[in-house]
């Protein structure tokens, strides 16, 4: 209806409140809350919202990926300092965005709550008087008929099932859809509530990776992750002290055609205990199917190549046994770099740095390359190093600093069970064979449920707020002086809905069939009945 | 342990989706063309009264009763241009729309999965909600009109789907299999061919708007911008899409996170596909909000609704090809 807001019963403020003259603080106050909570504010802030949101699609977030943030400030040293100043690698935890989304909730709660308290009272009243005059509604039809006014206002009544009603002198007065504005509320409020269960989950939780390879266990402490990211308040004294094994690892892919080297399923197998020495249970971990142990979700993440170092030294004793987790370069070759740091030989120190090729074949330059993903053929090369890994400082398990350290050259290429003998009888180092690795992430979010339920709350109380439609109809019958009864059906709806004009003239059209069909009156029709209650819809 | 797997593709049933996809697109071409001819040369006539349409002042209801009704709002009528080459166009669009679900449930079978799995597949089925919303339309609120409208970003959408985004059938990667993901992406889909319908009769409000002020204005607008439906319906229609699509987005957007939950352990990360889809659904919040605020209802609102769309549009484009993120499975 395009004319009919002038009319209905939309609470909002038409313009934004007059600005106070000279009232002091009180009136300041009163007019800000009074703007900040209008729906004009409303909208201009979740212009805000959205449009805050857009340099947190564009530039890299350190929520998504410190990563990226890092090399997008390697590759921009002038602006990235710039832009961090104004918390756009942060935007969704920065101040400002802060500011605009607390703003918005508390405009909201100011908005919504004493809407709710308004129509708490309009639930328990009766519909309101009939007004004097029907014919300014924004639909009204007229028509005569034989029936008396009150048969005729009986008849009205049958025809509003699901109205409330209340019967004025010559008229009735019906209104439905109460449960509108319910929902509108429940809606707004649920929203605050996600929000707030947001906050808290942020607040209290905490995320962690790490990294398993095939037959090796992790127990729940904050040593034994690569990475923890703990919330404000998480005490991390305190996580929940499960255990995992893994005892095995696949991943299959496509062979043949258009999407060979697509991964088409990962599967790990684990051996679980609520706590150490507790009973131990099994899960299959897969993409999309986390376990969950002690109120913390454990995800698979990805996975990649350790293949199995043998290291003996000179006096052919084996100092090193174990295996290495490599990192691939792609997905489609897993192609893959890692390093052999071996302290502790009883002479001088031992580093290598590997490439790992699971499927090697040589191209057509003759050049060695993986061209699966799988484990087909599995390959190393190697180059060795010699002299002091400078383990002294902490350094990343995947770098081999070099600058301590003397070159002996590069192994020959090294299938699984092949050895190569070091130059200068440094020892020698066996490739015996491949593992896998999986790397998973933890993740304590007491959040998950409440924001859920907010959530479905939230479309719930949308959906009876969009297809709720709250409307009163009006019935007066009175005589006219021909002797036959007009009777007068105006109608009112009170949101924007469409469609309201073809329901009032449906009840209009049910109403003077009914009336249509009555016998002629006569006195010895039934009296009425008289009951005035009538129900929601 | 690794493994290797064979990807299982029906090869005739992929043949036959290939060439459903050439006789939908002709199909559908047909009916645009018929429906613009009906837009622009066909007679403007009154549209039966129904459920968006106005009671028409002093109707006169059938039968023995006379009703004399009195609609405050003093709606013009409504009137299209119409001809009955609009009701073959109709039935042309409503051929196409069998050939676009044949062509899915063809894929769908070919791949021996559900059949919306990538960029290419999404697009198909979202062009089939939109054709799908414009037939119901058309029964429900004799929208026929909007016929040419929606079938050029159908068109559109479809070929750039066969030129940039076609993928052979094949089964998904890891990510994608779980059962949210079918709800989650079907919903969006939904929505978007809602939000798609929506758009559209926006657009078309909006010239129609331009076309009634000039007239009111004493000019005479030629062309398909002077035989355009009132204002009031189309806004009505669009409107109404909106209603159907806001809490299917917002559905589809919960399902998302739900799986997100189960697939990367957080259920929402502000990944760029995240953001864009909060913008949308706060834009279109903002349109419903516009609607309920005084001075914004009108072009204004409708403004915010092609908004709306645009940022719909650009997360499926730009998002999978701009931006590196979890959901970059183009
Ligand atoms: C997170 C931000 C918000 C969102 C996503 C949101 C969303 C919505 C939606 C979808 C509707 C339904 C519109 C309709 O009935 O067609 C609505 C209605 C409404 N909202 Fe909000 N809203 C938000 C914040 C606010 C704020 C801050 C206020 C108050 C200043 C507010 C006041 C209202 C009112 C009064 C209505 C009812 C309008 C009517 O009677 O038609 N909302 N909102």
């Amino acid at each position: 209806m395009s004319t009919t807001t002038s009319e209905n019963s939309h609470d909002e403020p038409e313009s934004p409140a007059p600005k106070p003259k000279g009232l002091g603080a009180l009136g300041w106050a009163r007019w800000i809350w009074r703007t900040l909570t209008s729906m004009r504010t409303a909208l201009i802030l979740l212009f805000l919202l959205a449009l805050g949101a857009i340099p947190g699609s564009f530039l890299p977030q350190n929520v998504v990926s410190v990563d990226e943030v890092a090399t997008y400030f390697r590759e921009n040293p002038e602006l990235a300092p710039w832009l961090d100043r104004f918390y756009l690698f942060d935007v969704f935890s920065s101040p400002w965005y802060g500011a605009i989304y607390l703003l918005l909730f508390v405009s909201l709660a100011g908005c919504v709550i004493p809407r709710a308290i308004t129509h708490a009272k309009a639930v328990r009243a009766r519909p309101v008087k009939t007004p004097r005059n029907l014919g300014r509604m924004p639909y009204v039809a007229r028509f005569g008929t034989d029936a008396t006014p009150d048969t005729a206002l009986e008849r009205a009544r049958e025809v509003l099932k699901g109205y409330r009603i209340e019967r004025y002198e010559d008229s009735v007065s019906a209104e439905t859809g109460y449960l509108r504005e319910v929902g509108n509320v429940l809606f707004h409020l649920a929203l605050l509530g996600l929000l707030l269960a947001l906050a808290a989950g942020a607040f209290f939780g905490y995320r962690g990776n790490l990294l398993l390879v095939e037959g090796d266990g992790f127990a729940n402490t904050l040593p034994s992750y690569d990475a923890i990211y703990p919330g404000h308040w998480t005490d991390t004294d305190e996580f929940a002290p499960f255990t995992i094994h893994m005892e095995d690892f696949e991943a299959v892919f496509i062979e043949e055609g258009s999407l060979r080297g697509q991964a088409d399923s990962y599967v790990a197998d684990l051996r679980y205990t609520e706590e150490p020495g507790g009973e131990e249970r099994t899960h299959r971990l897969q993409v999309n199917h986390p376990l969950s142990v002690g109120g913390v979700q454990v995800y698979l993440l990805g996975h990649g190549y350790a293949p199995e170092f043998e290291v003996r030294n000179a006096d052919d004793e084996v100092v090193f046994d174990q295996a290495v987790p490599f990192l691939y370069r792609d997905t489609m070759s897993f192609t893959s770099d890692g390093v052999v740091k071996v302290p502790d030989t009883g002479g001088e120190e031992l580093g290598f740095v590997g490439v790992f090729l699971p499927s090697a074949m040589e191209d057509s330059e003759g050049e060695l390359v993986s061209d699966f993903p799988g484990a087909r053929n599995p390959m190393v090369t190697l180059e060795a190093y010699r002299g002091d890994l400078g383990m002294v400082d902490p350094q990343s398990v995947y770098q081999l600093k070099t600058q301590g350290m003397e070159g002996l050259g590069e192994s020959p290429v090294m299938a699984v069970g092949d050895t190569w003998e070091l130059p200068e009888e440094a020892g020698s180092i066996t490739f015996t064979g491949v593992k896998e690795y999986a790397t998973l992430q933890t993740n304590r979010d007491g959040a998950r449920l409440p924001a859920l339920a907010a959530a479905t709350l939230a479309v719930v109380g949308l959906l009876v707020t969009l297809f709720v439609r709250p409307r009163r109809v009006w019935v007066r019958a009175t005589e006219g002086e021909d002797g036959r009864t007009r009777v007068e059906l105006a109608g009112l709806g009170k949101t924007e809905a469409a469609g309201d004009n073809t329901e009032f003239h449906e009840l209009t059209s049910r109403l003077a069939a009914r009336l249509r069909s009555e016998p002629d009156d006569d006195p010895n029709t039934p009296p009425e009945k008289s009951t005035t209650q009538g129900s929601d819809r | 342990m690794t493994y290797t797997l064979a990807a299982p593709v029906n090869e005739s049933m992929a043949s036959a989706s290939d060439t459903l996809i050439i006789a939908m697109i002709v199909t559908y071409a047909a009916a645009m063309f018929l429906f613009a001819i009906e837009a622009a040369y066909g007679t403007r006539t009154k549209l039966k009264a129904g459920r968006l349409m106005p009671v028409g002042a002093g109707s006169v209801e059938g039968g023995d009763g006379d009703i004399e009704v009195n609609v405050r709002s003093t709606e013009k009528e409504a009137q299209a241009s119409q001809s009955v080459l609009g009701r073959i166009a109709l039935a042309v669009t409503a051929l196409g729309f069998v050939l676009n679900l044949a062509q899915i449930v063809t894929r769908g079978l070919a791949a021996g999965r559900w059949p919306w799995g990538n960029m290419f597949e999404f697009v198909v089925a979202m062009c089939l909600v939109a054709v799908g919303a414009l037939l119901y339309a058309s029964w429900r609120y004799q929208a026929r009109f909007l016929g040419a409208f929606v079938l050029v970003p159908v068109l559109l959408l479809l070929g750039v789907g066969v030129r940039w985004l076609y993928v052979d059938p094949g089964p998904l990667i890891p990510a994608l299999q779980s059962y949210w993901v079918p709800i989650h992406v079907t919903a969006v889909i939904i929505a978007g061919g809602g939000f798609m319908v929506s758009g559209v009769a926006g657009i078309t409000y909006l010239v129609s708007h331009r076309s009634e002020t000039r007239r009111a204005r004493g000019e005479t607008v030629t062309g398909i911008a002077g035989r355009l439906p009132s204002p009031e319906i189309l806004d009505r229609i669009s409107h109404r899409f909106i209603l159907f699509a806001f809490p299917l987005w917002t559905f589809g957007v919960i399902a998302g996170s739900i799986w997100a939950d189960e697939a990367w352990g957080r259920f929402w990360g502000w990944d760029p596909k995240e953001v864009w889809s909060f913008i949308s659904w706060v834009i279109y919040a903002a349109y419903l909000h516009a609607r309920a605020t005084g001075g914004w209802r009108g072009p204004k609102a409708t403004w915010i609704n092609v908004l709306g769309f645009l940022t719909v549009m650009f997360n499926l484009f730009a998002v999978n090809y701009l931006f590196s993120g979890l959901h970059s499975y183009a």
